[in-house]
């Protein structure tokens, strides 16, 4: 077989430790290069859009305190990925879990699960993420299940369930639970709130109007056990093992499918927490659209940070800005087109952390 | 209810599925899987509708989708093949990638109307009771494309020498290297001819069988619905074409449910409860998860399973499975 191109690749052993952080930078601003040529090519300005961006999301305090309100749930979901994307399980039903997270969680005020009178806000709050966790962890066992036990491709299994999960929200926010026939739920009382910034305003009136909630904390606290489980835990070194050589991980005694259908329930969990700090913290309320498409961000996210939970908190942070500035842009297509060639260059620049690429000519090319 | 009428666009809407289906079997046949099925099909939906749009005629609007199909499956291909990417997040970023693409530059084509892929139907053969009118009365011509795609596809894959040869590289890469198999050729020609197939896919949901540009909602799932079929039919056309037109029957099915106040001579609950409607949307959902476990469980007996290389990048002189 002729090399089709004049590029020989030769296996690294190991690589610099800049190296991910150079390529993943790179795959981001090449990415933003490509969809500036794809925006001047439907007739924007892309310096015009780009500055925008920037100010809508990094601007002001204000703006700053938006973006943080979008990073939350992509941190939340880009850590669960981190974690199944580690064993190798590809869990794409991020977004069915957070909506099943966030229904469940609806379910303590809105069925209601304890008298929100005299419950205290501590509790409620509570209650709230401990069911949106569950509910995250039972979309995730389905697809975790029928991998470990009848191998079935965990991909399509989760791509269903997102579905699954967005119309049975529906079903109740435009029936049961519906408010005066609106596609809502009533506002929750404020005892099913996650505390925001803007609470504290009248002691540091900076904080007045922001909207950033305790959702973040959860998020960081997240990334830190997320980091002690996966480097630090002999059970994040099963993870490791199984996906990096399952079958090693076989001779070694590692149960595979119980680990897999673990890995997805916390993975899940993750986004099922998610799904219930938008509906405590963002919009006090079971509404239709509270995902842009957050499940899939997440992917995107956890694999631009190279599945490292620190990494993920930067990356998310990018992300809700993105999130953010792409609210007002036209065409609104632009932030899907961003992510997709941000995945891309990065998965492409993988490559170059996998192998040492030299140039050859094609004489010896034909010496091979 | 009208059985024939929901037959005939049961076997309408399946061809979508089953010619998005057709072209993933080929390329997983070659040891490829590209998950980007939906995005592909969104972006030859734009692309064949903005195209026939523009100048009046559908038919280069099909060629413009499936151009737009097997492009944006090059990018698939390059990264998976020669950058040995790992192949689910590739498709993944192919999805969001056409569906970028598709959002940006579909922009304002939504409410317009374009030139439509006309119906005919086939002499003699659509007077046969019950079948002729479901099957071949009417129908749009794509339809009847895919009625020969599948027996076509099947006997190339299994009957012909690069059907062979495709799936000797599906199967075992390292021996058909060595007799000659350009591996990485085969893999390329294969990924971009699922592209074409699923940009065709999209075209014919836009300018053929539900016409018009609604956004992401044109496709809304059906490319990984294709994916799974795929799965469900053991990478076997004939499968591939019943699992597609049952899913469009079903789905077809579902919307009649709706209609009729009585129901076996009981009260219809989803015409007094509508928000019932959610749990008949889930349903083909519900069956391809249905169809997958079935379909798991019947390969495992029959000792079916998916192209021994699939998923797995090829390079040479490394030792392969």
């Amino acid at each position: 077989m002729k090399i089709p191109y004049p590029v020989l690749l030769k296996r690294h052993e190991d690589y610099p430790k800049w190296l991910p952080v150079v390529t993943s930078v790179g795959a981001v601003l090449l990415a933003f290069i490509i969809s500036g040529i794809v925006l001047a090519a439907t007739g924007a300005n892309p310096f015009t859009v780009y500055s925008y961006f920037f100010k809508a999301s990094f601007g002001s305090w204000g703006a700053f305190s938006d973006v943080i309100v979008k990073a939350t749930p992509l941190l939340l979901i880009g850590l669960g990925c981190s974690l199944a994307f580690k064993m190798r399980l590809w869990n794409i039903g991020a977004e069915g879990q957070f909506f099943i997270g966030a229904f469940l969680a609806s379910a303590v005020v809105m069925v209601p699960l304890v008298n929100l009178e005299t419950t205290p806000r501590w509790a409620v709050i509570a209650l709230m993420m401990l069911l949106g966790m569950a509910g995250g962890a039972l979309w995730g066992f389905i697809p975790g299940y029928l991998k470990a036990k009848l191998s079935i491709n965990e991909v399509i299994i989760t791509l269903m369930l997102n579905y699954v999960a967005i119309l049975w929200n529906n079903y109740w926010i435009f029936g049961t639970w519906s408010e005066a026939g609106f596609q809502m739920t009533k506002t929750f009382p404020r005892s099913a709130w996650l505390p925001r910034l803007a609470d504290f305003a009248d002691k540091i009136p900076a904080f007045s109007g922001m909207t950033a909630h305790a959702g973040i904390l959860f998020g960081i606290i997240a990334a830190i056990i997320v980091y002690q489980i996966i480097y630090k835990s002999k059970w994040g070194y099963k993870i490791t093992l199984i996906g990096d050589n399952p079958r090693a991980a076989r001779y070694a005694g590692i149960d595979i499918a119980r680990n897999t259908i673990l890995v997805f329930m916390v993975s899940g969990a993750l986004a099922g927490l998610a799904g219930m700090t938008e509906v405590s913290g963002v919009v006090h309320r079971l509404q239709e659209r509270i995902s842009t498409s957050y499940g899939f961000s997440g992917v995107i996210v956890a694999w631009l940070a190279k599945l490292n939970p620190f990494a993920v908190i930067l990356v998310s942070i990018l992300f809700g800005a993105l999130l953010v500035a792409s609210r007002e842009i036209q065409p609104s297509g632009i932030s899907f087109l961003i992510q997709g060639i941000t995945l891309f260059l990065v998965i492409s620049s993988d490559v170059l952390l996998k192998y040492e690429i030299k140039w050859v000519r094609p004489s010896q090319e034909t010496a091979q | 209810m009208n059985w024939i009428e929901i037959f005939r666009s049961g076997i309408s809407t399946g061809t979508v599925l089953l010619i998005a289906s057709i072209g993933e079997i080929l390329t997983e046949r070659s040891g490829i899987q590209n998950l980007g099925v939906e995005g592909m099909m969104l972006l030859g939906a734009m692309a064949g509708f903005k195209v026939a749009y523009q100048t009046g005629n559908v038919w280069l609007g099909l060629l413009a989708a499936i151009a737009a199909g097997g492009l944006l499956s090059l990018a698939h291909a390059l990264v998976t093949i020669h950058f040995q990417a790992d192949q689910t997040v590739s498709g993944l970023s192919l999805t969001f990638l056409g569906t970028g693409l598709a959002l940006v530059l579909g922009e304002g084509l939504t409410g317009l109307t374009a030139p439509v892929i006309p119906s005919a139907s086939i002499p003699l053969l659509s007077k046969i009771p019950y079948l002729g009118p479901v099957a071949f009365a009417n129908h749009n011509l794509l339809v009847y494309f895919g009625y020969l795609l599948v027996p076509l596809t099947w006997y190339y894959i299994n009957r012909t020498r690069p059907g062979l040869h495709l799936r000797a590289v599906g199967e075992n890469p390292a021996a058909a290297d060595t007799l000659g198999v350009n591996i990485y050729r085969t893999r390329y020609i294969y990924t971009f001819l699922g592209g074409c197939f699923a940009g065709l896919a999209g075209a014919a949901i836009s300018v053929a069988i539900a016409p018009g540009w609604y956004s992401n909602l044109t496709v809304n799932g059906q490319g990984f619905i294709a994916v799974a079929l795929v799965i469900f039919a053991s990478w076997n056309p004939w499968r591939a074409a019943l699992g597609g037109y049952l899913f469009g029957v079903l789905r077809r099915f579902t919307l009649d449910l709706q209609g009729p106040r009585m129901l076996l001579g009981l009260a219809n609950p989803f015409f007094f409860n509508t928000n019932l409607v959610f749990f008949l949307q889930m349903a083909p959902y519900i069956l391809t998860i249905i169809a997958l476990i079935w379909g798991s469980s019947a390969a495992r007996k029959k000792r079916i399973g998916s192209p021994a290389a699939l998923g797995v990048p090829y390079q040479r002189g490394e030792r392969g499975l």
